[in-house]
């Protein structure tokens, strides 16, 4: 590169800069955009179903019941409302009053003491299949513990067969923050790297002054980069501020390095950005460009990047598809350096990945702004 | 008047379906994106990767071993022979579960004591995690009963009997796809209003309309009519391939259904008319669009349930007209909700709808001085 080149170069990078720190609502999305919505999603987002309120319809008390219901009682998943009968109940959960009816039915002790296999009901509300599921095992938990209690009581020994030991890695205690948190990261990045780039290149398409850069002597190249430098580096610092909340603020533990983490950013930023300047030269027109960086970037990152739903659950058709979501990978190694630590097979694939797109965004994203000179 | 409003509302529909590219935009994403989503946001586990440790060769860890591998959820991917292996296989992704039986498993159930049994989990996506753990569970509760059954034993005093409503397999697609109706209506809906204003405000064709005879309430009329149109459609379409296409049952009216559709399209017109009066530019539009709409969608109930939010987000989530709406959806689809038990949802949309369109008209006014 020669002098001239870096010259033309630094006066680029200069009118973006000021561009930049001139429109305050660019700053803003780098930066407020991030702690607003970290903010509101890492309190709001969760799937930890706590003090659930399920119905609970004891119709004949006794003592074996009350000793049921103490173990239900005591249960912090739960908060149990008694109901007289099962058709009340009901009525109540059709209202969204409770989301499932725990029923002990008249023949309850009846049954206990006959050695008749007694049954405990649980009717859950399956419109939300999987709280319906966590609620299930919730319930479960509430009845081994006090089937242990009642046999201890009783003096008899009753250990099921198989003993289990379950050791859940990276997160012992399951609280679905530590894995949302990461994901949100990928999320809110893409919004502030494809929704920035798009919407401001997107509006000097359309007030000429694009065309009029590339008429000067600034090589197309130098023109993307110098596009690409003032928005990286807010992209990073949107990245920085977010990390920095989700450790102290979340207390998401970061095992892995934060270098390694940074690098990926990078890698992740870059994609993002160039889906930008593609989505914007593409559309050259600020309605269709948002319109298709929401729908393209926002909505795949939230339900294709496995941020919430698993990708290994989705039908092979689709898990492929998920290959050229972008957030796809970052949320993968976010996941991974965050909870896990430095996993290097899981780690490099991904960055890699991530680098390939990066570029081929870019190509594009250079191609069509030379193609619609002509 | 009448006349006025009309000419307005087919030049509105207009500005946005003349473009071939806005067009597009309106139609194409949307069913590319329902049959994605509607296939890929799910909850429930089909290919659970697990890997077997097995330090006691007998024949009771063989048949506890096949039930797993028995199991359709779950797919065997290694076998392993030593306790280094763990950590490579879970680290590195390869799988979600070890089932790893002690040596002492045979012996000690055949002694009548309790054979230990250690599960290992990938805890990274902690949802999934328990999900595993719940399937895991069941097939080890058959094997305690089985076991009970071939070689005597107490059985538990009371057993479990667990039944869901509505949705009777607990398919997470029938609790997403309605969800998908409420999801996309209010994206499509809110970029056709969110921009109109602004982007006449941009051209300064917005001044020239509003000296022309028409009062506010006319122009308001005329912007907010297209956008029924248009979410209204595009609603009917969603809810047409929820029912025939992914099958999810209909066992509500319609009038329900549309009441509460024709509710939530006002409050998010008046919110999107709302954005546009309040911006200058489209850009500043936009912005306002992803503003609201990142919130509302992410607080609405969508993927992950209100009642885990804390108490203040929860009080947020009621000026969301799209939590109520996707009540109203879900209960109409799948509980078969008639209007009376939903008019608690009904209401606040009342409230939201009139209030945010109200404001738009008073700020299209207020903007000229």
């Amino acid at each position: 590169m020669n002098s001239e080149q870096l010259m033309r170069l630094r006066g680029l990078l200069r009118k973006e800069s000021l561009q930049i720190l001139r429109d305050p609502s660019s700053i803003a999305i780098a930066f407020v955009m991030p702690v607003i919505l970290l903010l509101i999603f890492g309190y709001g987002v969760s799937l930890d179903a706590k003090r659930v309120p399920v119905a609970l319809v004891v119709e004949q008390p006794s003592r074996d019941t009350a000793s049921f219901t103490a173990a239900f009682f005591r249960s912090p998943y739960f908060v149990p409302v008694r109901f007289p009968t099962v058709q009340l109940a009901e009525r109540a959960m059709r209202v969204r009053e409770v989301e499932g009816i725990v029923w002990l039915r008249s023949d309850f002790a009846r049954q206990m003491l006959s050695g008749g296999n007694a049954s405990i009901g649980l009717i859950v509300s399956g419109v939300d299949a999987n709280n319906a599921r966590l609620i299930e095992g919730y319930l479960q938990q509430v009845w081994a513990g006090w089937l242990e209690q009642y046999a201890a009581a009783q003096g008899v020994r009753l250990s099921s067969p198989v003993q289990v030991d379950v050791r859940i890695w990276f997160n012992p205690a399951v609280t679905s923050t530590y894995f949302l948190v990461p994901g949100l990261i990928a999320v809110i990045m893409t919004l502030t790297g494809a929704l920035l780039t798009a919407m401001v290149v997107a509006r000097e398409w359309e007030r000429g002054t694009m065309e009029a850069l590339l008429e000067t002597p600034a090589s197309i190249h130098e023109i993307i980069l110098s596009k690409l430098v003032p928005y990286f580096v807010l992209g990073m610092g949107g990245m920085v501020l977010s990390v920095a909340m989700a450790v102290w603020l979340f207390h998401v533990p970061l095992r892995g390095s934060l270098l390694l983490l940074m690098i990926s950013a990078s890698a992740f930023l870059l994609c993002a950005l160039g889906m930008g300047l593609l989505i914007s030269t593409v559309s050259k027109n600020q309605f269709v460009a948002g319109q298709i960086a929401i729908i393209v970037t926002f909505l795949p990152a939230f339900i294709l990047s496995g941020f919430v739903f698993d990708i290994r659950s989705m039908p092979a058709a689709i898990q492929l598809i998920t290959h050229i979501v972008a957030a796809r990978y970052f949320v993968t190694i976010l996941q991974s350096v965050f909870l896990a630590g430095n996993t290097w097979p899981v780690v490099l694939p991904n960055i890699f990945a991530l680098m390939i797109m990066a570029a081929i965004f870019l190509g594009l994203a250079r191609r069509s702004a030379r193609k619609s000179l002509e | 008047m009448l006349y006025r409003v009309l000419g307005l509302v087919i030049k509105e529909l207009l500005a946005v379906l003349k473009d071939v590219k806005s067009r597009m935009v309106l139609i194409g994403p949307p069913i590319i994106q329902l049959v994605v989503f509607g296939y890929a946001a799910t909850y429930d586990l089909n290919h659970v990767t697990f890997a077997v440790y097995n330090e006691d060769p007998s024949q009771a860890s063989r048949e506890l071993v096949a039930r797993f591998e028995d199991a359709p959820a779950f797919q065997e991917v290694a076998r392993i022979h030593n306790n280094a292996e763990v950590a490579a296989l879970i680290d590195n992704r390869k799988v979600l579960l070890v089932l790893h039986i002690d040596r002492r498993f045979s012996r000690d159930l055949l002694a009548g004591s309790a054979g230990p049994v250690q599960l290992i989990l990938d805890g990274r996506n902690s949802n999934t995690a328990l999900l595993v753990l719940g399937y895991a569970n069941t097939i080890l509760t058959d094997f305690d009963s089985w076991w009970l059954a071939q070689h005597g034993g107490v059985n538990p005093p009371a057993t479990l009997d667990i039944r869901a409503r509505f949705n009777e397999n607990l398919e997470s697609r029938w609790f997403i796809v309605p969800g998908i109706v409420a999801l996309l209506t209010q994206v499509v809906t809110l970029l056709v209003t969110a921009l109109s204003v602004a982007r006449e405000r941009e051209a300064g064709t917005f001044d020239q309309l509003l000296v022309t005879p028409m009062r506010p309430i006319d122009i308001l009329l005329g912007k907010s009519i297209p956008g029924v149109i248009v979410g209204g459609a595009e609603a009917t379409f969603i809810i047409a391939a929820g029912v025939f296409w992914f099958g999810v049952p209909l066992r509500g009216g319609i009038l329900p259904l549309y009441l509460g559709l024709f509710l939530f399209l006002i409050s998010i017109i008046g919110v999107g008319l709302m954005i546009s009066s309040l911006s200058v530019t489209q850009q500043q539009a936009l912005l306002g669009t992803f503003l609201f709409m990142v919130p509302s969608i992410i607080l609405s109930g969508f993927a992950t349930p209100i009642a885990n939010m804390p108490r203040a987000i929860q009080y947020l989530t009621y000026i969301n007209p799209m939590r109520y709406f996707l009540i109203v959806v879900r209960g109409v689809f799948l509980e078969g909700s008639p209007t009376w038990s939903l008019v608690p949802q009904f209401w606040p949309m009342l409230i939201i709808g009139p209030a945010t369109l109200a404001m738009a008209g008073w700020l299209f006014r207020r903007r000229l001085y």
